[in-house]
């Protein structure tokens, strides 16, 4: 479970001065269930998944993930979390087997336990082809199952997942997506960030559309149509977001 | 959460520093090789030049003289000089290296040396030009036991005993051990030495820790994990603290090899002149040298992290760095300067003391007040240091740098 609440995030810029890249974004996320965080560039989603997953400290309120807090239990919110994005990148010199290992390690695993766990993520993303090879000689789609494979390894309760697509060839993103759902249909909490529509429509659960630090709407899609008299994503995105743009630009 | 958090990070990032060339290079090959190539490569390489540069029988050119067949005639039958006839430009040829050096014998010289007045014999080299000194040295001997002769021609003449010359003999003589003596002359380059490969053999590793982290995208990562910011540090700091020491103990080590090498070859070379450069490393002079290097490699390590964790890149990392090397040589090279020697202030400025007391371990003198100043001061400013590492790997602003 994921609650969020009232979360906010000031950056202090010389030029700009302060900025909200966070503000007062309030949620829930049930087991069993993807929130998609929508939101155009800079639109606050990294800052706030990156609150979630304790790498950032809010500027103020808090979230709570499977019973701890993000400000005052921050080891054991990462504990209980799998993050990643494209800015998760692998360490080079190691081995896929050795990446993983050291996640697992990290995360208290002991090593029977631990020998388990790899052999069996590593046949289920059938990654035994590549265990042995160094992380910098793995091809886009192998360090994208081997980062998969680091988020999974303590077998966390609750996925991160932040642009987790960007920038990735079609059937890497299928991998990702595929993973997703999977995460979704084990029980787990799954919230990730996008601006790509297609991807919320075909995962989320529940979308929530983000702009300008600000949580401006959420609910299922069913509801959103309902709610904005739109059948297709992008134009219900486009009507919440353009007058506060043009507000803004005035 | 793992208990062993600070290992577990400490063993992945040793993994990882042996996979990596650059990190065999500035730990191993360095300090392996750095003292052999320049010790033992460049002494022995100086002293078969200057030994080939002594066999060799200069060419002198003699200015002047018509009048004084005798000095001539002397000059012409040394041995180790080489008589060229008189040029016009004998300036050009001394710089042109054709001849080494010149005397010019003033006219009517030898009439005046019998008429018992002083004439000056002019003497011209090519002054830092090894070969022309030398030349000129040869020919200052001769003309040295030339005016001897005379003087004593003169005294027997007038029966007065040589013995008037010198009332009393003075003598100098060392009464200091050869190690202390050695240590005195080349002590000091061995603090200077211990210093410098320290802060290089942490460089390296900070830089990849830290900057390295944030260029990859491993940063995040890493971040995202249970372990806590204080055991993150901790395992990374151990690991450049182990690159630092193995560096300086390779270092130390090297230095050992070296000299005692530089040694055999002085005895089976049968050159005494080098005989000041031997230095004696024991196990007590190279355990005194690691202890005192353990702080300061302390001082380096969080230091260096520090300051590399602020850039953005391996090459940002750097330019911030290098203004490091010079804060470090800087004092490294004062404890290198005559004079300088350890006093209760100077024992609480970081490096510079750690030089100095290296320098009077390597003489064999152990000042236990001094010894302890020095380490316990380097242990706070390490102390200092890591806590400002801490600090630095607490903050957002450094680690998410835009």
């Amino acid at each position: 479970m994921i609650e969020a609440r009232s979360l906010s995030k000031r950056f202090h810029d010389k030029k700009r001065g302060e900025i909200r890249a966070v503000d007062g974004v309030s949620f829930r996320c049930a087991p069993g269930q993807i929130y998609g965080l929508l939101g155009a560039n800079g639109a606050g989603k990294t800052t706030t998944l990156r609150i979630l997953a304790t790498i950032l400290e809010p500027s103020d309120g808090t979230a709570v993930i499977c019973g701890y807090d993000v400000v005052e239990q921050p080891e054991n919110v990462r504990a209980n979390v799998g993050f990643l994005s494209t800015a998760t990148a692998l360490y080079p010199r190691l081995t896929a087997q050795e990446l993983v290992e050291y996640f697992g390690r990290l995360n208290g695993l002991d090593e029977v336990t631990l020998k388990k766990r790899v052999d069996e993520i590593f046949g289920r993303l059938d990654m035994n082809g590549f265990r042995d090879r160094r992380c910098d000689k793995l091809s886009t789609g192998m360090k994208q199952k081997t980062s998969i494979a680091r988020t999974l390894v303590h077998d966390p309760p609750v996925m991160i997942f932040d642009e987790p697509t960007l920038g990735l060839d079609i059937m890497t993103a299928r991998t990702i997506t595929t993973f997703i759902r999977e995460c979704r249909d084990r029980g787990k909490t799954v919230i990730f960030s996008t601006h790509i529509m297609s991807e919320v429509e075909k995962l989320c659960d529940v979308i929530g559309i983000i702009h300008d630090g600000k949580l401006l709407t959420e609910g299922t899609l069913k509801e959103l149509r309902a709610k904005y008299g739109e059948q297709d994503l992008e134009e219900i995105f486009v009507k919440i977001v353009t007058p506060l743009q043009a507000r803004a630009e005035a | 959460m793992a208990r062993n958090a600070v290992g577990v990070v400490y063993r992945k990032e040793f993994t990882e520093w042996v996979r990596d060339r650059r990190t065999l290079i500035s730990t191993v090959v360095v300090p392996l090789f750095f003292f052999p190539i320049i010790m033992v490569g460049f002494t022995a390489l100086a002293v078969v030049l200057v030994g080939k540069a002594k066999e060799e029988t200069p060419k002198i050119m003699i200015l002047g003289g018509k009048d004084s067949p005798h000095v001539v005639e002397g000059l012409q039958k040394v041995k180790s000089l080489e008589i060229a006839p008189y040029r016009v430009n004998w300036k050009e040829q001394i710089s042109d290296k054709e001849i080494r050096a010149a005397v010019e014998i003033p006219p009517g010289f030898q009439a005046a040396l019998e008429k018992g007045e002083a004439k000056t014999v002019q003497i011209y080299y090519y002054e830092g030009e090894m070969k022309s000194s030398f030349g000129a040295d040869r020919i200052e001997k001769f003309l040295k036991d030339y005016r001897d002769q005379v003087v004593r021609d003169r005294l027997a003449a007038k029966n007065v005993p040589t013995s008037v010359l010198t009332p009393f003999e003075i003598h100098q003589e060392n009464v200091a051990p050869p190690e202390k003596v050695s240590g005195a002359t080349v002590g000091g380059f061995i603090g200077y030495m211990v210093v410098l490969l320290c802060m290089t053999g942490a460089m390296y590793p900070a830089i990849e820790l830290t900057a390295g982290e944030k260029e990859r995208g491993t940063m995040e990562t890493i971040l995202s994990s249970p372990i806590s910011r204080m055991n993150l540090v901790l395992g990374k700091f151990l690991l450049v603290l182990s690159a630092a020491l193995a560096t300086a103990a390779l270092s130390v080590m090297s230095m050992g090899i070296s000299f005692s090498a530089l040694r055999r070859f002085n005895v089976s070379s049968g050159r005494g002149d080098a005989a000041a450069l031997l230095l004696q490393l024991g196990p007590k002079a190279v355990a005194s040298i690691f202890m005192m290097a353990l702080p300061m490699a302390v001082l380096f390590s969080a230091v260096l992290m520090t300051i590399a964790l602020f850039a953005k890149s391996h090459k940002e990392a750097q330019s911030y760095l290098t203004p490091m090397t010079f804060l470090v040589v800087i004092p490294a090279v004062a404890s290198l300067l005559p004079g300088v020697e350890l006093t209760p202030k100077l024992a609480l400025i970081p490096i510079l003391n750690t030089s100095l007391v290296c320098k009077e371990i390597m003489t064999g003198t152990y000042h236990w007040n001094s010894i302890a100043l020095i380490f316990g001061s380097t242990c706070v400013y390490a102390g200092v240091a890591l806590f400002l590492a801490f600090k630095t790997f607490q903050r957002e602003s450094v680690l998410f740098r835009s």
